[in-house]
């Protein structure tokens, strides 16, 4: 790239990132803070949006993170193409869903087989895993590799897919392309069952929480692509009315921007989404689901790979369906232009304290869109305000990790609480469990997390301890 | 088949340098003799991108404390070095890689190469001056192998 071009493109996926660390305060024997502190790259790209063409996000975006470009590129589609009052036709959207159930599949079985199982049966890490079972290991690359596969012909590539566009895709597949990968997705859909059985055996935690859940909710199918954003205390709001209720803030520890709804900590993600939408599973994962120990909800965090692997077995079934009854859209994109403003502004975002202050604000007459997906680990809200020339004048990107924080930091606290008394190196690694049931986008989610414990209380002095693993 | 493949991000800095080797192993490796591969993202990749290939070598940058530019050898008969171990966001090391490739039964042949230190990684930023230097050194030590066979 060259120093001072437009058109820089900045994959974050820098295998240098993501020093996460975690501190726990104990005073007077209790705990009085757990904090994480998280390297959270959306920020960056905000800032980069401003000032270019309205058909440039799902390209940059994508590159926000390495596991999930596909949810970017889809909430980034939603937002500019609704700033754009133009609707995709059903053929693309389920060209889009397809794709999507890609990204669940190879994030799913990645987080399920090398990230969290190791922890249930006691293994450091995946490769220890692999050393000892190496068919089961092999069964989740396998689950993977379908999902890696399905982003490749239908994105172009896996990693940065190349074929989504603003208005649907560059380049439709051919239906014969689709059909060749149905026998790799009916062994993944086998291999999902044998893995929501596997898991289903892991020993679980006492850890019951009551969440505020939130997700986004379909009328008749499993929430991927579009919906309304509903809590499980009763929000029912469209994405366009996200900002009057969710509010980010800075804290002083994390890079990371804090998030709440209507003041209240929540948690997005497979729990969430399962708990809100678990009647909108087909009938034969509803029944998986409940033969591994589900009910209608889900509230003890370290189930959440239970519900993962329910997951898992739903976006092979949707993929198979969706293969299934694919209609190539013709054309694969439709046209989407900026529009003079026509609709009314955004409401007002209540004030915050903290609230970090915006370096340009979108002029009165830009069209302002709005779109919410659901990326493999939660709700993924992109907000853009368009010139009617078609430049970005504000981008608001709200991860699910950054929404999550808080509702793990409050795991933490009490998760730790009962722990004090393990020895650290015991202690850390709980704390890592416990971080990893909501499979974070950041390094923590694999096992380098740093711990340290200060304690604190009258008379004793303060002492620190830092441990770096490595 | 003799496979290089280059690993990094291409707008990190110094994180490009596998690709810089890998792309410059391309343009001077005698046609037809060795396939190159560049590798952004995922490193679990490399599982699927080796299957089939005999002779293997990786180029990868490393962060690991050590004098920006220097040149570090790996041969996967060993477990690596920690140099090669990193911390990232969901991505597994080179080190992680190799052994879950061992564990699987999943190695090539004879897998090798090389890690280049690096000295910067913001976003958008060139390679230092010292990782360029690095970068010729790996490719020339590299094309000497290739030729030579071994």
């Amino acid at each position: 790239m060259t120093h001072g071009s437009r058109n820089v493109s900045v994959p974050a996926l820098a295998r240098v990132e993501g020093e996460g660390g975690l501190e726990i305060v104990v005073e007077n024997g209790q705990v009085a803070q757990a904090r994480l502190d998280i390297y959270e790259p959306p920020r960056f790209f905000e800032a980069l949006l401003r000032g270019r063409s309205y058909t440039e996000p799902p390209d940059i975006t994508a590159r926000i993170c390495g596991i999930c470009p596909v949810a970017y590129q889809m909430s980034a589609c939603q937002a500019i193409e609704d700033a754009c009052q133009a609707s995709v036709t059903p053929q693309i959207r389920a060209l889009r869903r397809l794709i999507y159930t890609g990204e669940w599949i190879e994030s799913h079985a990645l987080h399920i087989y090398l990230l969290h199982a190791p922890d249930f049966l006691g293994y450091e890490s995946g490769i220890h895993l692999a050393r000892d079972h190496p068919d089961i290991v092999s069964r989740g690359l396998r689950v993977k590799k379908a999902g890696n596969r399905l982003m490749e012909v239908i994105g172009g590539r896996s990693v940065h897919p190349v074929n989504v566009r603003v208005g649907g895709f560059y380049r439709a597949p051919a239906t014969a392309e689709l059909r060749s990968l149905v026998p790799m997705l009916e062994q993944a859909r086998d291999d999902a069952e044998d893995t929501l059985s596997w898991v289903a055996t892991f020993d679980f935690p006492e850890f019951e929480r009551d969440y505020e859940f939130v997700a986004l909710r379909h009328p008749d199918q499993y929430p991927i692509t579009e919906g309304r954003v509903v809590s499980s205390s009763g929000l029912d709001i469209t994405p366009a009315e996200y900002d009057s209720h969710f509010t980010e803030f800075q804290v002083s520890h994390s890079t990371a921007l804090h998030s709440v709804l209507d003041g209240r900590t929540y948690l997005t993600g497979p729990l969430a989404r399962y708990s809100l939408n678990s009647a909108r599973l087909p009938a034969g994962v509803r029944a998986a689901a409940h033969a591994a120990g589900l009910g209608a909800t889900c509230t003890n965090p370290f189930r959440s790979i239970v519900v993962r692997a329910v997951e898992l077995l739903f976006a092979c079934d949707e993929a198979l369906r969706l293969i299934n009854g694919y209609q190539p859209p013709d054309p694969p994109a439709i046209d989407v232009r900026p529009q003079r403003p026509q609709r009314p502004h955004q409401p007002q975002q209540p004030q915050q304290p903290h609230r970090p202050q915006r370096p340009q604000q979108p002029a009165r007459d830009d069209a302002t869109g709005y779109g919410c997906t659901e990326a493999p680990r939660g709700l993924l809200y992109h907000r853009y305000s368009i010139t009617g020339d078609g430049v970005i004048t504000d981008a608001k990107i709200v991860p699910p990790t950054s929404q999550n924080q808080r509702a793990i930091e409050a795991d933490l606290k009490d998760f730790a609480a009962a722990r004090l008394g393990l020895e650290h190196a015991k202690l850390t690694s709980e704390c890592e469990q416990a971080v990893r049931n909501h499979d974070p986008c950041i390094s923590c989610a694999a096992h380098f997390l740093d711990l340290r414990l200060t304690e604190a209380g009258p008379g004793t002095g303060t002492r620190t301890e830092a441990v770096r693993q490595t | 088949m003799i496979l290089v493949i280059g690993i990094g991000n291409p707008d990190r800095g110094d994180d490009a340098a596998g690709l810089a080797v890998a792309t410059r192993i391309r343009e001077a490796a005698p046609p037809g003799h060795v396939t190159v591969r560049e590798l952004i993202g995922d490193q679990l990749a490399l599982l699927d991108a080796w299957t089939g290939a005999s002779d293997v070598y990786v180029v990868d940058a490393v962060c690991s404390g050590g004098t920006p530019g220097t040149v570090y050898r790996f041969d996967a008969a060993d477990t690596l070095t920690d140099r090669f171990r990193h911390r990232g966001t969901h991505t597994f090391s080179l080190a992680d890689v190799v052994e879950l490739a061992r564990a699987l039964g999943r190695l090539p042949r004879r897998l090798a190469g090389f890690g280049i230190e690096g000295a910067q990684w913001e976003l958008g930023s060139a390679l230092s001056p010292q990782v360029a230097a690095a970068v010729g050194t790996v490719t020339s030590q590299l094309l000497k192998e290739l030729k030579a066979g071994v």
